[in-house]
């Protein structure tokens, strides 16, 4: 009884624990104490590197098992060659494959940019994770840096130019224009993304991850929906996803900017795009959807990182519904989906919850709440909701009416010549 | 403040080496046959016909120059952004002039043609 | 030698050999290439500065908007990419020249200066007084505001640029 009890204890902060128990293992081994440090800060490096390879494996079966099975088909399954219950070795098998294709090397290609763009392009993936809150404390976030969220955007931001590179040294046309349209389209969706979170840290008043989660006593999904809602979908297209998915075009561009890249470079690269679409989830659970808070996390930490990977398994589901219905989108309107729609309604944002805030608060004397600042945020969403879709009405209202004299006008020049 | 920063230099490391791994073990267990009909160009399987570096459109560059105009806006509104709980209401004034400046720019660059994609 | 000291001959070692690789790349796509690694070098010596929020600037306007609006520009102009540029002139003699003058004077000023260190860290609240000053009307508003004004001449610039041509 007693051994459960303590068994227990051990469990509900078992990260923490395991880390501290190899920290005494490694004393007891006489090293110094940088060294402990180092060695540790290794370790941590080396399981927040690894985690995302870990749920990249079993989300891409999950997305070709569910996308199928809502499409009607049954996806990887055992009927054939034996693949594991519902396929599950599926990813292995892929995986596999990929490491033992030849790796066709294309003529004219300038060399190294074309061998080092993958790897860039996974190191960049990996990159963000070193700021993602897994629970609360200082021992489970890679490093709480005082610029967090703005180390994720930049480095996302930094991490374009492998796509240049991919394309430009593959030597062939379809590559080269995969990868301005794909430039082109994940530049774009920067601004709204960042026009979103502005409005989170407005609201925070700090740019550490772990401060934003402290900060949502009430969920800024519920308190700041237009935000999230542009945040959503920004996001959709900084991965890829449908509608967005023009980058992979695969009746338009025959894949893209890596349609020369073969075997495990092209591995890379697929890799690449799961672990951005993992990554992307995370941020937005953190910034949303409240990251690792959740009932009973006071007592148990270790279920603060269960909560955030059911929250980030909802996101990813949310993205997954959206891509198994919507068809793809052509580029002007994806371009114009995001200079003409977004980006305005991001600065509308912005500027609306930070007057209305501002006027409000300051107004009320005294402490607010919670609970009245997220009305107040929510108050203010609304608002930017209701004048939006005024415009949008009034503006279809105004196509509609053009159409209708254009095609009475058609009809009455065909009366008139007849 | 600069131990943060450890932690991503490890981390970099630790990604430089997991993909170099990746790429290493499948530089191990490929075949290598290499073959002049493989190395050809993919063009829908036809020849490739002409340079690979023909003219593309200027509309790419447009928006890379809108894009900029934006991110550098947005870089100065981050430090506002974090002021505002503290910033009087007159402080958070000078911010939304500062936006709506910049939408205005938007709605002449909408309405001149130069967001179209001919 | 600490740790520290590394790190920073690394990032120095970065951005002066990527910005000598800019000037004598033989094809201008490298250059643009080795200019990013140049952006990549002093966004590190930002942050052994302790200046984390403008290495992320750096990173962020620089590497992820200036790089690429560089390689659109050498990528979308015809022929150029199949033509080695040529790296020297016939005045190398004279830039050489000029240039080791400069260096040494830059070095003579450099030494002769007396830096003043402060032991005081950095503040971790920095930013947001950075901001406070940004809005302050006995600060740097009137500068924020005219900042504003510049990006709206250069997008209006741009598009007057784009419908003559």
């Amino acid at each position: 009884m007693e051994f459960l009890s303590r068994l227990l204890t051990f469990l509900s902060n078992a990260i923490v624990n395991v880390g501290g128990w190899i920290e005494g293992l490694l004393v007891n081994l006489g090293l110094g104490e940088p060294l402990v440090s180092l060695a540790m800060g290794l370790i941590g490096a080396a399981v927040v590197g690894f985690f995302p390879l870990l749920v990249v494996i079993f989300l891409i079966w999950a997305y070709r098992k569910l996308i199928a099975r809502m499409q009607g088909r049954l996806g990887p399954n055992s009927s054939g060659t034996w693949a594991g219950p519902y396929g599950i070795l599926q990813t292995f098998a892929d995986a596999i494959k990929m490491l033992t294709k030849e790796d066709v090397r294309p003529q004219g290609i300038d060399v190294v940019p074309y061998n080092l763009a993958p790897i860039l392009v996974v190191v960049v993936s990996l990159m963000v994770w070193a700021v993602i809150p897994f629970g609360p404390g200082d021992a489970l976030v890679g490093t709480d840096l005082t610029i967090g969220i703005f180390y994720i955007l930049a480095f996302s931001s930094a991490g374009l130019f492998v796509f240049l590179m991919a394309g430009w040294s593959s030597n062939n046309k379809y590559a080269t224009v995969g990868a301005f349209r794909a430039v082109a389209q994940l530049i774009g969706y920067e601004i709204p993304q960042l026009l979103a979170v502005l409005a989170v840290v407005m609201v925070v008043g700090s740019l550490r991850m772990q401060d934003i989660v402290a900060a949502q006593d009430v969920m800024f999904l519920v308190a700041m929906p237009v935000s999230a809602l542009i945040f959503f979908l920004a996001s959709m297209a900084e991965i890829n996803a449908r509608p967005f998915e023009l980058l992979e075009a695969e009746s338009e561009l025959v894949c893209g900017y890596f349609v020369e890249y073969s075997g495990m470079k092209f591995g890379m690269f697929y890799l690449a795009e799961f672990m951005n679409t993992v990554a992307v989830a995370a941020i937005f659970t953190t910034l949303f959807l409240g990251g690792w808070r959740g009932p009973w996390v006071d007592q148990a930490p270790i279920l603060g990182t269960l909560w955030f990977l059911l929250k980030m398994g909802l996101v990813i589901l949310g993205w997954m519904f959206f891509q198994m219905t919507l068809p793809r989108l052509r580029i002007d309107q994806m371009l114009a989906f995001n200079w003409k729609f977004l980006v305005p309604l991001g600065l509308a944002n912005l500027c609306v919850v930070g007057l209305v805030n501002k006027g409000i608060v300051a107004a009320l004397v005294g402490e607010v709440s919670a609970w009245t600042q997220a009305g107040i945020l929510l108050g203010a969403n609304l608002v930017v909701i209701l004048a939006t879709w005024g415009i949008l009405a009034a503006s279809e209202r105004r196509a509609w009416r053009r159409q209708e004299t254009w095609q009475a006008a058609q009809a009455g020049e065909l009366e008139v010549g007849a | 403040m600069l131990e943060q920063f450890t932690f991503v230099g490890l981390l970099f490391f630790v990604a430089l080496f997991l993909s170099i791994m990746m790429i290493g073990l499948a530089w191990l267990l490929r075949p290598k046959r290499p073959n002049p009909r493989k190395s050809e160009i993919y063009e829908c399987g036809l020849q490739p016909h002409g340079e690979p570096w023909v003219q593309y459109k200027a509309q790419y560059y447009i928006f890379a120059l809108v894009f900029l105009i934006f991110d550098v806006e947005a870089v100065f509104l981050f430090p506002w952004a974090l002021a505002y709980n503290w910033l009087p209401f007159y402080a958070v004034l000078e911010g939304v002039i500062f936006i709506l400046l910049l939408a205005a720019a938007l709605v002449y660059v909408w309405r001149k043609g130069v967001l179209e994609w001919v | 030698m600490t740790l520290q000291q590394i790190f920073f001959f690394v990032f120095a070692a970065l951005t002066l050999v990527g910005g000598l690789a800019v000037v004598t790349a033989r094809k201008l796509f490298h250059a643009a290439l080795w200019l990013l690694l140049t952006f990549f070098g002093v966004a590190g010596l930002y942050v052994l500065l302790e200046a984390p929020f403008f290495a992320a600037a750096q990173l962020f306007v620089y590497m992820g908007a200036i790089g690429i609006l560089i390689i659109f520009a050498i990528m979308l102009t015809r022929g150029i990419m199949r033509q080695d540029a040529p790296r020297f002139n016939e005045q190398w003699w004279l830039a050489g020249l000029l240039a080791i003058v400069l260096l040494v004077v830059l070095g003579w000023l450099a030494w002769q200066q007396p830096w003043t260190t402060t032991a005081a860290p950095i503040r971790e609240d920095s930013l947001h007084l950075l901001g406070l000053a940004l809005v302050d009307p006995e600060g740097f508003a009137l500068p924020f505001e005219v900042a504003s004004v510049l990006l709206v001449m250069a997008l209006i610039g741009a598009a007057m640029i784009v419908k003559e041509g």
